[in-house]
Protein backbone atom coordinates (compact mmCIF):
# COMPACT_ATOMS: atom_id res chain seq x y z
CA UNK A 1 0.00 0.00 0.00
CA UNK A 2 2.84 2.36 0.84
CA UNK A 3 4.96 1.25 -2.11
CA UNK A 4 2.20 2.21 -4.50
CA UNK A 5 2.50 5.84 -3.65
CA UNK A 6 6.21 6.13 -2.96
CA UNK A 7 9.08 6.54 -5.37
CA UNK A 8 12.71 6.73 -4.44
CA UNK A 9 14.20 10.14 -5.18
CA UNK A 10 16.80 8.73 -7.57
CA UNK A 11 14.12 7.20 -9.75
CA UNK A 12 12.51 10.55 -10.50
CA UNK A 13 12.64 11.08 -14.24
CA UNK A 14 15.31 13.65 -15.17
CA UNK A 15 14.34 17.04 -16.58
CA UNK A 16 10.90 16.40 -17.91
CA UNK A 17 9.93 19.25 -20.24
CA UNK A 18 7.17 20.28 -17.91
CA UNK A 19 9.64 20.87 -15.05
CA UNK A 20 9.09 24.35 -13.73
CA UNK A 21 11.72 24.43 -11.01
CA UNK A 22 14.72 22.16 -10.78
CA UNK A 23 17.22 21.91 -7.98
CA UNK A 24 20.56 20.29 -8.81
CA UNK A 25 23.14 19.05 -6.30
CA UNK A 26 22.27 21.84 -3.93
CA UNK A 27 24.31 22.23 -0.76
CA UNK A 28 24.16 24.91 1.87
CA UNK A 29 26.68 25.46 4.62
CA UNK A 30 26.18 28.55 6.75
CA UNK A 31 29.21 30.72 7.59
CA UNK A 32 28.94 29.44 11.17
CA UNK A 33 29.74 25.97 9.84
CA UNK A 34 26.24 24.54 10.16
CA UNK A 35 25.47 22.28 7.24
CA UNK A 36 21.82 22.95 6.39
CA UNK A 37 21.38 21.04 3.12
CA UNK A 38 23.39 18.30 1.41
CA UNK A 39 23.08 17.11 -2.17
CA UNK A 40 19.48 18.09 -2.88
CA UNK A 41 18.17 17.01 -6.31
CA UNK A 42 14.53 17.77 -6.97
CA UNK A 43 12.18 18.64 -9.78
CA UNK A 44 9.01 20.59 -9.25
CA UNK A 45 6.70 19.88 -12.19
CA UNK A 46 4.70 22.69 -13.71
CA UNK A 47 1.27 23.21 -12.23
CA UNK A 48 1.85 20.85 -9.33
CA UNK A 49 1.53 21.45 -5.64
CA UNK A 50 4.65 20.17 -3.90
CA UNK A 51 5.15 20.26 -0.16
CA UNK A 52 8.50 20.24 1.58
CA UNK A 53 7.88 18.39 4.81
CA UNK A 54 10.21 17.62 7.64
CA UNK A 55 11.03 18.24 11.28
CA UNK A 56 12.35 21.61 12.34
CA UNK A 57 15.99 22.06 11.49
CA UNK A 58 15.79 20.00 8.30
CA UNK A 59 16.49 23.05 6.16
CA UNK A 60 13.13 23.15 4.36
CA UNK A 61 12.78 26.90 4.73
CA UNK A 62 16.43 27.35 3.71
CA UNK A 63 15.74 25.32 0.57
CA UNK A 64 12.70 27.46 -0.23
CA UNK A 65 14.66 30.67 0.31
CA UNK A 66 17.44 29.43 -1.96
CA UNK A 67 14.85 28.70 -4.66
CA UNK A 68 13.47 32.21 -4.06
CA UNK A 69 16.95 33.67 -4.48
CA UNK A 70 16.87 35.21 -1.02
CA UNK A 71 19.67 33.03 0.35
CA UNK A 72 22.72 32.06 -1.72
CA UNK A 73 23.52 28.36 -2.17
CA UNK A 74 26.98 27.10 -1.24
CA UNK A 75 27.08 24.84 -4.29
CA UNK A 76 24.69 23.46 -6.85
CA UNK A 77 22.11 25.34 -8.84
CA UNK A 78 18.45 26.25 -9.09
CA UNK A 79 16.90 26.25 -12.56
CA UNK A 80 13.57 28.00 -13.10
CA UNK A 81 11.88 27.68 -16.50
CA UNK A 82 15.17 26.50 -18.00
CA UNK A 83 17.34 29.29 -16.60
CA UNK A 84 19.74 29.17 -13.66
CA UNK A 85 18.77 31.71 -11.03
CA UNK A 86 20.66 33.17 -8.09
CA UNK A 87 18.45 36.19 -7.37
CA UNK A 88 14.74 36.82 -6.99
CA UNK A 89 12.93 37.00 -10.31
CA UNK A 90 9.53 37.95 -11.73
CA UNK A 91 8.57 34.30 -12.30
CA UNK A 92 8.66 33.54 -8.55
CA UNK A 93 6.62 35.07 -5.73
CA UNK A 94 7.07 34.45 -2.03
CA UNK A 95 4.52 34.16 0.77
CA UNK A 96 6.12 34.80 4.14
CA UNK A 97 5.60 32.92 7.37
CA UNK A 98 5.25 36.17 9.35
CA UNK A 99 3.16 37.78 6.54
CA UNK A 100 5.74 40.59 6.03
CA UNK A 101 3.04 43.21 5.57
CA UNK A 102 3.89 46.88 5.87
CA UNK A 103 1.99 48.07 8.96
CA UNK A 104 1.79 51.62 7.60
CA UNK A 105 0.13 50.59 4.35
CA UNK A 106 -3.46 49.60 3.66
CA UNK A 107 -4.46 46.14 2.48
CA UNK A 108 -4.73 47.56 -1.04
CA UNK A 109 -1.25 49.06 -1.07
CA UNK A 110 0.24 45.94 0.54
CA UNK A 111 -1.37 43.69 -2.06
CA UNK A 112 -0.22 46.01 -4.86
CA UNK A 113 3.29 46.42 -3.47
CA UNK A 114 4.98 43.91 -5.79
CA UNK A 115 3.56 45.84 -8.75
CA UNK A 116 4.44 49.19 -7.15
CA UNK A 117 8.09 48.09 -6.96
CA UNK A 118 7.95 47.21 -10.64
CA UNK A 119 6.76 50.69 -11.51
CA UNK A 120 3.24 49.70 -12.62
CA UNK A 121 0.95 52.76 -12.79
CA UNK A 122 -1.16 53.29 -9.69
CA UNK A 123 -4.60 52.77 -11.23
CA UNK A 124 -3.49 49.62 -13.01
CA UNK A 125 -1.76 48.03 -10.04
CA UNK A 126 -4.66 48.84 -7.75
CA UNK A 127 -7.13 47.28 -10.16
CA UNK A 128 -5.02 44.10 -10.29
CA UNK A 129 -4.59 44.06 -6.52
CA UNK A 130 -8.32 44.56 -6.02
CA UNK A 131 -9.04 41.58 -8.23
CA UNK A 132 -6.81 39.33 -6.13
CA UNK A 133 -8.04 40.80 -2.83
CA UNK A 134 -11.52 39.73 -3.96
CA UNK A 135 -10.18 36.33 -4.94
CA UNK A 136 -8.67 35.62 -1.53
CA UNK A 137 -11.94 36.70 0.11
CA UNK A 138 -11.03 40.12 1.47
CA UNK A 139 -13.35 42.29 -0.60
CA UNK A 140 -14.36 45.34 1.44
CA UNK A 141 -11.14 45.39 3.46
CA UNK A 142 -9.04 47.28 0.90
CA UNK A 143 -8.63 50.35 3.07
CA UNK A 144 -8.02 48.60 6.38
CA UNK A 145 -4.57 48.38 7.94
CA UNK A 146 -2.88 45.07 8.83
CA UNK A 147 -3.24 45.62 12.59
CA UNK A 148 -7.01 45.66 12.10
CA UNK A 149 -7.01 42.16 10.58
CA UNK A 150 -6.76 38.68 12.09
CA UNK A 151 -3.74 36.48 11.37
CA UNK A 152 -5.63 34.52 8.73
CA UNK A 153 -6.76 37.68 6.97
CA UNK A 154 -3.22 39.08 7.04
CA UNK A 155 -1.88 36.00 5.35
CA UNK A 156 -4.61 36.33 2.74
CA UNK A 157 -3.18 39.75 1.99
CA UNK A 158 0.27 38.14 1.67
CA UNK A 159 -1.21 35.63 -0.76
CA UNK A 160 -2.98 38.35 -2.77
CA UNK A 161 0.32 40.24 -3.04
CA UNK A 162 2.05 37.12 -4.35
CA UNK A 163 -0.77 36.40 -6.82
CA UNK A 164 -0.89 40.00 -8.06
CA UNK A 165 2.58 39.84 -9.63
CA UNK A 166 1.37 36.89 -11.74
CA UNK A 167 4.39 34.72 -11.13
CA UNK A 168 4.36 31.11 -12.40
CA UNK A 169 5.84 29.78 -9.19
CA UNK A 170 4.43 30.48 -5.74
CA UNK A 171 6.76 29.81 -2.84
CA UNK A 172 4.91 29.49 0.47
CA UNK A 173 6.96 29.40 3.67
CA UNK A 174 4.80 27.83 6.40
CA UNK A 175 2.07 30.31 5.51
CA UNK A 176 -0.40 28.96 8.06
CA UNK A 177 1.87 28.47 11.05
CA UNK A 178 0.88 31.83 12.56
CA UNK A 179 -2.82 31.34 11.78
CA UNK A 180 -5.24 29.80 14.27
CA UNK A 181 -6.70 26.35 13.63
CA UNK A 182 -10.18 27.27 12.33
CA UNK A 183 -8.84 29.88 9.97
CA UNK A 184 -6.09 27.55 8.89
CA UNK A 185 -8.59 24.90 7.74
CA UNK A 186 -10.71 27.43 5.91
CA UNK A 187 -7.62 28.89 4.32
CA UNK A 188 -6.41 25.45 3.19
CA UNK A 189 -9.75 24.81 1.51
CA UNK A 190 -9.63 28.20 -0.17
CA UNK A 191 -6.09 27.55 -1.33
CA UNK A 192 -7.23 24.31 -2.99
CA UNK A 193 -10.06 26.18 -4.72
CA UNK A 194 -7.69 28.89 -5.82
CA UNK A 195 -5.55 26.24 -7.48
CA UNK A 196 -8.42 25.44 -9.82
CA UNK A 197 -8.52 29.06 -11.01
CA UNK A 198 -4.85 29.95 -11.05
CA UNK A 199 -2.59 27.49 -12.79
CA UNK A 200 0.54 27.87 -10.68
CA UNK A 201 3.42 25.74 -9.58
CA UNK A 202 3.29 25.77 -5.80
CA UNK A 203 6.13 24.93 -3.46
CA UNK A 204 4.89 24.80 0.07
CA UNK A 205 6.92 24.42 3.25
CA UNK A 206 5.14 22.95 6.24
CA UNK A 207 5.80 20.89 9.33
CA UNK A 208 2.22 19.63 9.46
CA UNK A 209 1.80 16.16 7.98
CA UNK A 210 -1.98 16.51 7.67
CA UNK A 211 -1.63 19.82 5.90
CA UNK A 212 0.88 18.40 3.44
CA UNK A 213 -1.23 15.33 2.63
CA UNK A 214 -4.43 17.34 2.36
CA UNK A 215 -3.00 19.91 -0.02
CA UNK A 216 -0.22 18.37 -2.08
CA UNK A 217 0.24 16.43 -5.28
CA UNK A 218 3.72 15.52 -4.11
CA UNK A 219 5.34 15.55 -0.71
CA UNK A 220 9.12 15.78 -0.40
CA UNK A 221 10.26 14.43 2.95
CA UNK A 222 13.46 15.94 4.24
CA UNK A 223 15.66 14.43 6.92
CA UNK A 224 17.32 16.72 9.46
CA UNK A 225 20.89 18.00 9.92
CA UNK A 226 21.98 18.17 7.19
CA UNK A 227 18.77 18.22 5.17
CA UNK A 228 18.55 15.51 2.53
CA UNK A 229 15.65 14.19 0.49
CA UNK A 230 14.57 11.06 2.33
CA UNK A 231 11.40 10.27 0.38
CA UNK A 232 8.98 11.56 -2.21
CA UNK A 233 5.34 10.65 -1.73
CA UNK A 234 2.49 11.27 -4.12
CA UNK A 235 -0.78 11.12 -2.24
CA UNK A 236 -3.30 10.21 -4.93
CA UNK A 237 -6.25 11.68 -3.15
CA UNK A 238 -9.27 12.67 -5.17
CA UNK A 239 -10.09 16.26 -4.33
CA UNK A 240 -13.54 16.11 -5.89
CA UNK A 241 -15.13 15.39 -2.54
CA UNK A 242 -15.89 17.72 0.32
CA UNK A 243 -13.05 18.65 2.68
CA UNK A 244 -14.72 16.67 5.50
CA UNK A 245 -14.83 13.52 3.36
CA UNK A 246 -11.20 13.90 2.39
CA UNK A 247 -10.16 14.28 6.02
CA UNK A 248 -12.09 11.08 6.91
CA UNK A 249 -10.89 9.13 3.88
CA UNK A 250 -8.99 5.98 5.01
CA UNK A 251 -6.43 6.49 2.26
CA UNK A 252 -5.73 10.02 3.50
CA UNK A 253 -5.39 8.75 7.06
CA UNK A 254 -3.10 5.90 5.94
CA UNK A 255 -0.73 8.25 4.17
CA UNK A 256 -0.62 10.55 7.20
CA UNK A 257 0.18 7.52 9.36
CA UNK A 258 2.89 6.27 6.99
CA UNK A 259 4.62 9.63 6.91
CA UNK A 260 4.42 9.88 10.66
CA UNK A 261 6.03 6.44 10.99
CA UNK A 262 8.85 7.63 8.73
CA UNK A 263 9.35 10.86 10.61
CA UNK A 264 9.05 9.60 14.18
CA UNK A 265 12.67 8.43 14.05
CA UNK A 266 13.67 12.06 13.83
CA UNK A 267 11.56 13.18 16.77
CA UNK A 268 13.67 14.28 19.72
CA UNK B 1 10.32 61.10 -0.22
CA UNK B 2 7.79 59.36 -2.39
CA UNK B 3 5.30 57.89 -0.04
CA UNK B 4 1.86 57.23 -1.38
CA UNK B 5 -0.43 58.13 1.41
CA UNK B 6 -3.86 56.66 1.25
CA UNK B 7 -6.55 58.82 2.70
CA UNK B 8 -9.59 57.79 4.66
CA UNK B 9 -8.43 54.77 6.64
CA UNK B 10 -11.86 53.94 7.98
CA UNK B 11 -14.45 52.33 5.81
CA UNK B 12 -18.06 51.74 6.73
CA UNK B 13 -18.52 48.34 5.10
CA UNK B 14 -15.49 46.86 6.85
CA UNK B 15 -16.78 48.16 10.15
CA UNK B 16 -20.05 46.41 9.47
CA UNK B 17 -18.06 43.19 9.09
CA UNK B 18 -17.46 43.26 12.83
CA UNK B 19 -14.00 44.75 13.16
CA UNK B 20 -12.91 46.50 16.32
CA UNK B 21 -14.37 50.01 16.26
CA UNK B 22 -11.85 52.81 16.20
CA UNK B 23 -11.60 55.31 19.05
CA UNK B 24 -14.88 57.18 19.22
CA UNK B 25 -15.50 60.86 19.96
CA UNK B 26 -16.56 60.35 23.57
CA UNK B 27 -13.39 58.46 24.42
CA UNK B 28 -11.14 61.09 22.83
CA UNK B 29 -13.18 63.79 24.61
CA UNK B 30 -12.71 62.25 28.05
CA UNK B 31 -8.94 61.93 27.49
CA UNK B 32 -8.80 65.66 26.79
CA UNK B 33 -10.86 66.31 29.91
CA UNK B 34 -8.49 64.28 32.08
CA UNK B 35 -5.49 66.12 30.67
CA UNK B 36 -7.06 69.50 31.37
CA UNK B 37 -7.95 68.35 34.89
CA UNK B 38 -4.35 67.29 35.46
CA UNK B 39 -3.07 70.69 34.34
CA UNK B 40 -5.65 72.47 36.51
CA UNK B 41 -4.60 70.39 39.52
CA UNK B 42 -0.94 71.24 38.92
CA UNK B 43 -1.67 74.98 38.66
CA UNK B 44 -3.85 74.81 41.78
CA UNK B 45 -1.09 73.14 43.82
CA UNK B 46 1.36 75.74 42.51
CA UNK B 47 -0.97 78.53 43.61
CA UNK B 48 -1.35 77.06 47.11
CA UNK B 49 2.40 76.42 47.48
CA UNK B 50 3.12 79.98 46.36
CA UNK B 51 0.64 81.42 48.85
CA UNK B 52 1.89 79.53 51.92
CA UNK B 53 4.64 80.62 50.83
CA UNK B 54 7.22 77.84 50.76
CA UNK B 55 9.96 80.25 49.68
CA UNK B 56 10.18 83.99 48.98
CA UNK B 57 11.56 83.16 45.58
CA UNK B 58 8.54 80.98 44.74
CA UNK B 59 5.62 83.14 43.58
CA UNK B 60 2.04 81.82 43.30
CA UNK B 61 0.72 80.79 39.90
CA UNK B 62 -1.53 83.86 39.54
CA UNK B 63 1.45 86.24 39.99
CA UNK B 64 3.36 84.34 37.30
CA UNK B 65 0.43 84.63 34.90
CA UNK B 66 0.25 88.37 35.58
CA UNK B 67 4.00 88.67 35.03
CA UNK B 68 3.63 86.78 31.77
CA UNK B 69 1.02 89.34 30.70
CA UNK B 70 3.39 92.22 31.51
CA UNK B 71 6.31 90.59 29.64
CA UNK B 72 4.18 90.04 26.56
CA UNK B 73 2.71 93.56 26.77
CA UNK B 74 6.07 95.35 26.95
CA UNK B 75 7.39 93.14 24.12
CA UNK B 76 10.40 91.83 26.03
CA UNK B 77 9.31 88.19 25.95
CA UNK B 78 8.48 88.04 22.21
CA UNK B 79 11.75 89.76 21.27
CA UNK B 80 13.73 87.46 23.60
CA UNK B 81 12.13 84.45 21.88
CA UNK B 82 13.07 85.78 18.47
CA UNK B 83 16.71 86.06 19.57
CA UNK B 84 16.74 82.61 21.15
CA UNK B 85 14.98 80.89 18.25
CA UNK B 86 17.70 81.85 15.77
CA UNK B 87 20.53 79.57 17.03
CA UNK B 88 17.95 77.00 18.11
CA UNK B 89 16.34 76.62 14.69
CA UNK B 90 19.66 76.63 12.81
CA UNK B 91 21.17 74.14 15.25
CA UNK B 92 18.20 71.80 15.19
CA UNK B 93 17.83 71.83 11.42
CA UNK B 94 21.54 71.03 11.02
CA UNK B 95 21.36 68.31 13.69
CA UNK B 96 18.24 66.79 12.17
CA UNK B 97 19.58 66.65 8.62
CA UNK B 98 23.08 65.50 9.56
CA UNK B 99 21.92 63.29 12.41
CA UNK B 100 19.27 61.40 10.45
CA UNK B 101 21.49 60.94 7.39
CA UNK B 102 24.49 59.80 9.42
CA UNK B 103 22.30 57.60 11.62
CA UNK B 104 20.65 55.91 8.64
CA UNK B 105 24.03 55.45 6.94
CA UNK B 106 25.44 53.85 10.10
CA UNK B 107 22.47 51.51 10.27
CA UNK B 108 22.80 50.46 6.64
CA UNK B 109 26.56 50.14 6.17
CA UNK B 110 29.04 48.34 8.41
CA UNK B 111 31.92 50.72 7.64
CA UNK B 112 29.90 53.77 8.74
CA UNK B 113 28.76 51.86 11.80
CA UNK B 114 32.33 51.16 12.91
CA UNK B 115 33.52 54.68 12.15
CA UNK B 116 30.58 56.61 13.57
CA UNK B 117 28.87 54.82 16.43
CA UNK B 118 31.70 55.05 19.02
CA UNK B 119 32.06 58.79 18.38
CA UNK B 120 28.37 59.44 18.98
CA UNK B 121 28.22 57.14 22.00
CA UNK B 122 31.06 59.12 23.60
CA UNK B 123 29.42 62.42 22.61
CA UNK B 124 26.13 61.32 24.13
CA UNK B 125 27.71 60.10 27.34
CA UNK B 126 29.95 63.14 27.80
CA UNK B 127 28.65 66.08 29.86
CA UNK B 128 28.49 68.44 26.90
CA UNK B 129 27.72 71.47 29.04
CA UNK B 130 31.28 71.21 30.32
CA UNK B 131 32.55 71.78 26.78
CA UNK B 132 30.63 75.01 26.29
CA UNK B 133 33.45 77.18 27.73
CA UNK B 134 35.75 75.53 25.18
CA UNK B 135 33.37 76.50 22.35
CA UNK B 136 33.47 80.08 23.59
CA UNK B 137 37.25 79.94 23.60
CA UNK B 138 37.35 78.81 19.96
CA UNK B 139 34.29 80.45 18.39
CA UNK B 140 33.78 83.50 20.59
CA UNK B 141 30.42 84.59 21.92
CA UNK B 142 28.48 85.02 18.69
CA UNK B 143 25.82 83.01 16.93
CA UNK B 144 28.25 80.26 15.81
CA UNK B 145 29.05 79.31 19.38
CA UNK B 146 25.39 79.10 20.32
CA UNK B 147 24.51 77.06 17.24
CA UNK B 148 27.35 74.71 18.09
CA UNK B 149 26.07 74.34 21.64
CA UNK B 150 22.68 73.29 20.27
CA UNK B 151 24.25 70.84 17.79
CA UNK B 152 26.52 69.28 20.39
CA UNK B 153 23.55 68.41 22.54
CA UNK B 154 21.05 67.51 19.83
CA UNK B 155 23.13 65.67 17.25
CA UNK B 156 24.29 62.54 19.15
CA UNK B 157 20.85 61.48 20.28
CA UNK B 158 19.36 62.03 16.80
CA UNK B 159 22.17 60.12 15.08
CA UNK B 160 22.15 57.23 17.55
CA UNK B 161 18.38 56.86 17.40
CA UNK B 162 18.50 56.85 13.60
CA UNK B 163 21.17 54.18 13.74
CA UNK B 164 19.23 51.99 16.16
CA UNK B 165 16.03 52.52 14.20
CA UNK B 166 17.59 51.33 10.96
CA UNK B 167 19.36 48.35 12.50
CA UNK B 168 16.03 47.27 13.99
CA UNK B 169 14.08 47.37 10.72
CA UNK B 170 12.23 44.09 10.21
CA UNK B 171 14.53 41.78 8.19
CA UNK B 172 11.48 39.99 6.89
CA UNK B 173 10.08 43.22 5.37
CA UNK B 174 13.41 43.85 3.66
CA UNK B 175 13.47 40.26 2.36
CA UNK B 176 9.93 40.83 1.10
CA UNK B 177 11.02 43.96 -0.76
CA UNK B 178 13.94 42.07 -2.28
CA UNK B 179 11.85 39.06 -3.26
CA UNK B 180 9.39 41.33 -5.09
CA UNK B 181 12.34 42.79 -7.01
CA UNK B 182 12.76 46.04 -5.09
CA UNK B 183 16.07 47.81 -5.76
CA UNK B 184 18.15 49.29 -2.94
CA UNK B 185 16.63 52.76 -3.40
CA UNK B 186 13.15 51.33 -3.02
CA UNK B 187 14.38 49.28 -0.08
CA UNK B 188 15.51 52.45 1.72
CA UNK B 189 12.62 54.75 0.85
CA UNK B 190 9.70 52.34 0.86
CA UNK B 191 10.73 49.96 3.65
CA UNK B 192 13.64 51.11 5.82
CA UNK B 193 12.65 54.76 6.40
CA UNK B 194 8.92 54.19 7.04
CA UNK B 195 9.66 51.23 9.30
CA UNK B 196 12.36 53.17 11.16
CA UNK B 197 10.36 56.40 11.34
CA UNK B 198 8.90 55.95 14.86
CA UNK B 199 12.36 55.62 16.37
CA UNK B 200 13.89 58.29 14.13
CA UNK B 201 11.17 60.67 15.26
CA UNK B 202 11.67 59.67 18.88
CA UNK B 203 15.30 60.69 18.36
CA UNK B 204 14.23 63.98 16.79
CA UNK B 205 11.95 64.72 19.73
CA UNK B 206 14.75 63.99 22.20
CA UNK B 207 17.10 66.02 20.00
CA UNK B 208 14.80 69.01 20.01
CA UNK B 209 14.44 68.97 23.78
CA UNK B 210 18.24 68.61 24.05
CA UNK B 211 18.54 71.55 21.64
CA UNK B 212 16.39 73.68 23.96
CA UNK B 213 18.70 72.73 26.83
CA UNK B 214 21.67 73.63 24.64
CA UNK B 215 20.40 77.04 23.65
CA UNK B 216 19.37 78.04 27.17
CA UNK B 217 22.71 76.82 28.53
CA UNK B 218 24.51 78.81 25.87
CA UNK B 219 22.53 81.92 26.76
CA UNK B 220 23.23 81.45 30.44
CA UNK B 221 26.90 80.47 30.09
CA UNK B 222 28.20 82.25 26.98
CA UNK B 223 26.51 85.64 26.75
CA UNK B 224 23.18 86.57 28.21
CA UNK B 225 20.86 87.12 25.27
CA UNK B 226 17.26 86.22 24.52
CA UNK B 227 15.47 83.97 26.96
CA UNK B 228 18.63 83.28 28.96
CA UNK B 229 19.11 87.00 29.42
CA UNK B 230 15.53 87.51 30.61
CA UNK B 231 15.90 84.72 33.16
CA UNK B 232 19.24 86.05 34.43
CA UNK B 233 18.06 89.63 34.55
CA UNK B 234 14.82 89.01 36.43
CA UNK B 235 16.59 86.74 38.86
CA UNK B 236 19.21 89.39 39.55
CA UNK B 237 16.58 92.05 40.31
CA UNK B 238 14.47 89.55 42.29
CA UNK B 239 11.45 89.69 39.95
CA UNK B 240 10.76 86.04 40.64
CA UNK B 241 7.30 86.05 39.05
CA UNK B 242 8.82 87.31 35.77
CA UNK B 243 11.63 84.76 36.00
CA UNK B 244 9.16 81.90 36.45
CA UNK B 245 7.00 83.25 33.63
CA UNK B 246 9.96 83.09 31.25
CA UNK B 247 11.00 79.62 32.42
CA UNK B 248 7.45 78.28 32.16
CA UNK B 249 7.03 79.78 28.70
CA UNK B 250 10.16 78.15 27.32
CA UNK B 251 9.14 74.80 28.85
CA UNK B 252 5.65 74.99 27.36
CA UNK B 253 7.04 76.12 24.03
CA UNK B 254 9.42 73.16 23.97
CA UNK B 255 6.64 70.73 24.88
CA UNK B 256 4.36 72.12 22.16
CA UNK B 257 7.09 71.87 19.50
CA UNK B 258 7.86 68.29 20.52
CA UNK B 259 4.20 67.22 20.39
CA UNK B 260 3.68 68.99 17.05
CA UNK B 261 6.54 66.90 15.72
CA UNK B 262 4.78 63.76 16.93
CA UNK B 263 1.67 64.83 14.99
CA UNK B 264 3.76 65.51 11.90
CA UNK B 265 5.23 62.02 12.07
CA UNK B 266 1.83 60.36 12.23
CA UNK B 267 0.50 62.43 9.33
CA UNK B 268 3.56 61.85 7.15
CA UNK B 269 4.56 58.27 7.89
CA UNK B 270 2.03 56.46 9.99
CA UNK B 271 -1.45 56.76 8.51
CA UNK B 272 -2.49 53.62 10.41
CA UNK B 273 -2.08 55.45 13.73
CA UNK B 274 -4.14 58.44 12.73
CA UNK B 275 -7.38 57.06 14.09
CA UNK B 276 -5.81 55.95 17.34
CA UNK B 277 -4.31 59.31 18.16
CA UNK B 278 -7.22 61.45 16.97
Amino acid sequence: MIAAVMTRPREVAPVAPEASVEVRDLCKVYPTGTEALRGINLTFPKGQFTSLLGPSGCGKTTLLKIIAGLVPATSGEVVVNGRTVTKPGPERAFVFQDFALMPWATVLRNAAFGLELRGVARSEREATAKHYIDQVGLAGFENRYPHELSGGMRQRVGLARALAVKADVLLLDEPFSAVDEQNRRKFQEDLLQLRQVENKTLIFVTHSIEEAVYLSDRIVLLSPRPGRVSDIIEPKISRERSPEDIRRDPEYLDIVEDIWRGLRNYAD
Amino acid sequence: MSLDLVTNPSQPQAKAAGLAPSGGKSWAGSILLWRLASIALFCGLWEIAGRIPINVAFPPFSDVVAAFGRLVADGSLPSAFLVTLQPLVIGIVVSAVVGVSVGVAMGLRKEFEWAGVPVFVVMQAAPMAALIPLITFVYGIGLTAKVLAVIMLALPVIALNGYKAVSNVSPSLRAMCRSFLGNSRQDIFKIVLPDASPMIFAGLRLGISAGFVGVVLAELLITPTGVGDLITYHRSVADYAEMYAVIATIIIFSAVVVSLLERAEIVLFRPEKRELSA
